[in-house]
């Protein structure tokens, strides 16, 4: 039972010792010791395939969060299985090549750290049953594979993919997150196996539609669907081993596991099945077009995995539509075609991963990739032609290899799409073979290339390099790999009955083993046969005049491309975001009190206004004293005068003037503590002013625009208005009764009898303690301000 | 005569909103010290005015005017004093350092 949790953490456990015990080595080169996990997890569930193959599953949960329901429920069935086996296979085997491939004078601990980490991850995405844990890992996949992307991070071209990488998966996994949230307002639960069960009760939900665009955009996303597939070439900057791992065999096909794991939820669904497989179909023609004008060897590979990728997800879009209710589970047609799919996904990762080494193999000999400066290889390289013939016969789709079966069963189930009269396929069932086939056509031109361009012709010798074959250690994995590409071949069944056969079980549990029947060798003289025939003739024909062929790309041309989008996209957000920010943050002292205090007027004054909250009442007035209009009518003189004061002594003077006007009315309204304190304080502030203005420098007369002095005048009337009028209605509004009648009892209860002296000194004397420790805290900082200077700092810090 | 009061202190609160509004930082100083004199007056009329004997207790007298916004307006005053002279000193030590009191040339470089 612990098995799966195991295979999820062993690899993080081996990253943590490597961190830890393994950073000293530096001769030693610690792929070897990388080596034994994904060994170990490859053999632990290769025992399993018997188990998965009678129909059981492996399930284990342990508690995370289970107040919030999120649990770690790990899963194992036919179909994490599959990826399962991809993982760590092709992982030993990436390993292994990347033991030769990097020399120990690399940072080998970050390599293999950060590899462990995706692997790992990668593994928790394909055990996780919880949407939840499942996003986690996903989102662990994108860092990792960006860390692997920037490995290189001198260089200028890997930062540039990674960012590019990480932002497309990311938005992708973001919008997945969301799905996986509606999906549990849906249904109530975040297991897939409980959401499958009761998906069908909410088929009519609102939520569906978003539901299924979100879930597809976060798959979309991560296996470089069109047109979010920009990302994977320049993903290539990263080191080749990782090209052949993260970019071929194991990240780009999280997407189409979860198509795959979502199609018993949203199988059916017309949407689910047009997006699926329409997108899946532009991705395979424009993947395979673009693949054609590469140079870059990489690059091809590249646009080449997009295409295949592609191609899986047409053949999951057309399998989702046995699920749908009007279709027997019994009529196998479409079951075939995800059958086809993963039989597709398998191959797929073995012939590509043959190409990525070879390729890496050639850049390491010859250290260059470009299909331009390379020729002429045969005889240098005996074996790496063998295996890359192998891999590109395989991706072409030709016999005797399993991109052959693979291919013909895809064409099957593609031209029985006019079968189906559901959703209107019928209208547009005619154009899938048809983009297809082309697309085939472009796929064996470009596998052509690889094979003919750089093993074939004259040689063209690099300056400083001798061409000859790589190290017997660098040629093991793809020798491995290829010779899988050809026994698959031969015994397709054996893979077909014990490890795609389960795993189509786990997408249809209606299902039975016998329904889907076993690939044959041969279909015997078939429409999918003569179409083979087809692509073969036109291919080569296309290939041998293909420097006429090639100026169709005239018609499109480089700097119009998704890429320039993204590129523009970016650099236009920059530009918007600066130019917002820049606008209002302007440095000005001024602006930013406009921006409070027009606040202050439009959502105070507004929503007080929109309330209704500004009544006023004169009843409860005191009549008015005649000295009260004295005071008061000098006091507002007094505050014009600072406005037209031609020295700045006038306006400090008046300004005094005003603290003991008020001083005054504090008399008058009988507040004797008060008068004294304003007194004072008014006093001292004023020998203060007086003191700071000789060494101020002239008042200015202040020269400002028309319009700023307006709009000062307007903001300063409105805000006084607003004060006012508040100031009124709080006046004028039925209040409860004062509490100051406790306070009457100040002799008795604090042995005063100046009432506001005993609520500072003891009914609130926690206010008084800390207005003490304000004037503390403002003598401290006046005297710093006058006494500290910045060039004794400096001195005491050279002192020492 | 709190209608008077309260149309005083806007007036008082506009002024120094006017005056915060300008380049020189005395003038900053001097409308901050307007509005928190247009804040005490606030406070004062808010708890009604002179409904009664200053509050200090005497035989005979049974109506005071409202202490505890007195108390609070006393604590304020000491606050705003305080923060009033270390603004001052901070406009002094900003003149002393920059050789400029225009709020305009205080605005640093990095913006532009």
């Amino acid at each position: 039972m612990l098995t799966i949790n195991l295979a999820i953490l062993l690899p993080f456990l081996a990253a943590l010792f490597i961190l830890l015990f393994l950073r000293r080595f530096r001769r030693f080169h610690i792929g070897w010791f990388v080596l034994i996990i994904p060994a170990i997890l490859f053999a632990l569930l290769l025992r399993q395939i018997p188990n998965i193959a009678n129909g059981k599953t492996l399930i284990h949960q342990i508690n995370w969060i289970p107040s919030f329901d999120i649990n770690f429920i790990s899963y194992l069935d036919g179909l994490s299985l599959v990826f399962g086996l991809l993982i760590t296979g092709i992982g030993t085997l990436v390993v292994l090549y990347s033991i030769y491939y990097l020399s120990t004078e690399q940072s080998l601990v970050h390599f293999y750290i950060y590899l462990l980490l995706f692997m790992g991850s990668m593994l928790g995405v394909v055990f996780s049953d919880h949407l939840m844990v499942l996003y986690v890992f996903w989102e662990l996949t994108s860092i990792s594979s960006f860390l692997l992307i920037a490995y290189w991070y001198q260089r200028k071209g890997s930062r540039y993919g990674a960012k590019k990488a990480l932002h497309i998966t990311v938005l992708g996994g973001f919008a997945m997150l969301i799905g996986f949230l509606m999906l549990y307002v849906v249904t109530g639960t975040f297991s897939i196996r409980e959401i499958i069960e009761t998906i069908h009760l909410y088929k009519d939900h609102s939520l569906m539609t978003p539901m299924i665009i979100l879930i597809l955009l976060g798959a979309f996303t991560k296996s470089a669907q069109f047109p979010f597939h920009i990302w994977l070439p320049d993903a290539m900057e990263a080191p080749t081993p990782i090209s052949a791992y993260l970019h071929s065999a194991t990240m780009v096909k999280a997407g189409i596991y979860v198509v795959a794991r979502f199609t018993p939820v949203f199988g059916g669904e017309s949407l689910w099945f047009w997006l699926v497989s329409s997108i899946g179909l532009l991705t395979l023609f424009w993947g395979s077009f673009t693949a054609i004008r590469q140079t870059d060897l990489k690059a091809l590979l590249a646009y080449s995995t997009v295409s295949q990728l592609g191609l899986i997800m047409t053949l999951f879009g057309i399998g989702s539509l046995s699920l749908h209710p009007d279709i027997h589970v019994e009529s196998v047609l479409y079951t075939q075609a995800v059958f086809a799919a993963l039989f597709h996904l398998v191959n797929h990762s073995t012939f590509k991963g043959t190409l990525f080494m070879v390729i890496g193999i050639i850049d390491y000999q010859i250290g260059t990739r470009d299909l331009r400066r390379l020729g002429g290889l045969i005889s240098f390289m005996p074996i790496s032609f063998t295996i890359a013939i192998i891999g590109s016969f395989s991706m072409a789709g030709l016999p005797p290899f399993n991109g052959f079966l693979s291919k013909e069963m895809f064409f099957t189930a593609i031209l029985h799409l006019k079968d189906f009269d559901f959703f209107s396929i019928q209208t547009f069932a005619g154009i899938f073979p048809v983009v297809a086939w082309i697309a085939s056509v472009f796929t064996f031109i470009y596998s052509m290339m690889i094979v003919f361009q750089t093993f074939f012709g004259p040689y063209k010798e690099q300056p400083g390099v001798e061409a000859k074959e790589a190290s017997f250690g660098m040629l093991i994995p793809p020798v491995t790999l290829s010779a899988l590409v050809v026994l698959i071949f031969f015994f397709p069944n054996i893979l077909g009955d014990y490890v795609i056969k389960p795993a189509v079980l786990s997408v249809y549990p209606g299902v039975t083993n016998e329904m889907i029947g076993s690939i044959s060798l041969w279909h015997g003289f078939n429409k999918e046969l003569l179409m083979t025939i087809g692509i073969i003739i036109l291919g080569i024909i296309l290939y041998i005049y293909r420097t006429y062929f090639k100026k169709v790309y005239i018609a499109f041309p480089r700097n119009i491309s998704f890429d320039t989008l993204y590129n523009n996209a970016l650099e236009f957000t920059d530009r918007l975001a600066k130019g917002i920010t820049n606008f209002y943050m302007t440095g000005y002292l001024r602006h930013y009190v406009m921006y409070i205090f027009l606040f202050f007027i439009i959502v105070l004054g507004g929503s007080l206004y929109y309330l209704g909250a500004f009544t006023f009442s004169l009843n409860n007035d005191q009549p008015v004293h005649p000295f009260v209009w004295m005071i008061a009518s000098t006091i507002v003189i007094a505050g014009m005068t600072i406005f037209f004061a031609k020295t700045r002594l006038t306006a400090i003077l008046v300004n005094g003037y005003i603290g003991f006007a008020i001083a005054m009315l504090f008399v008058l309204f009988r507040a004797p503590d008060l008068a004294l304190t304003q007194l004072v304080v008014e006093t001292v502030t004023t020998a203060l002013f007086l003191l700071c203005f000789y060494f101020l420098p002239e008042w200015e007369k202040t020269k400002v625009v028309r319009k700023v002095k307006m709009t000062n005048i307007v903001i300063s009337i409105s805000v006084g208005t607003i004060f006012t009028l508040i100031a009124l209605s709080v006046k004028s509004g039925k209040l409860f009764r004062s509490i100051s009648a406790y306070f009457e009892n100040a002799d008795e209860l604090a042995g005063g009898k100046n009432i506001v002296n005993t609520i500072l000194g003891d009914f609130r004397a926690f206010d008084t303690m800390l207005e003490v420790i304000v004037l503390f805290i403002a003598g401290i900082g006046v005297y710093t301000l006058i006494k500290y200077t910045n060039n004794k700092g400096v001195e005491k810090l050279e002192d020492k | 005569m709190e209608f008077i009061i309260c149309i005083l202190a806007g007036i008082l609160f506009a002024t120094g909103v006017y005056n915060i509004l300008q380049k020189q930082l005395l003038r900053i100083a001097i409308g901050t010290g307007l509005i928190s004199h247009a804040a005490h007056l606030f406070i004062l009329t808010m708890g009604k005015l002179k409904r009664g004997q200053p509050p200090i207790i005497l035989e005979g007298i049974t109506e005071y005017t409202d202490p505890l916004p007195h108390a609070l307006i006393l604590t304020s005053i000491v606050i705003s004093f305080g923060v009033t002279s270390v603004v001052l000193v901070l406009a002094y030590r900003t003149v002393n350092e920059n050789n400029t009191d225009n709020m305009e040339q205080l605005r640093g470089n990095e913006y532009e």
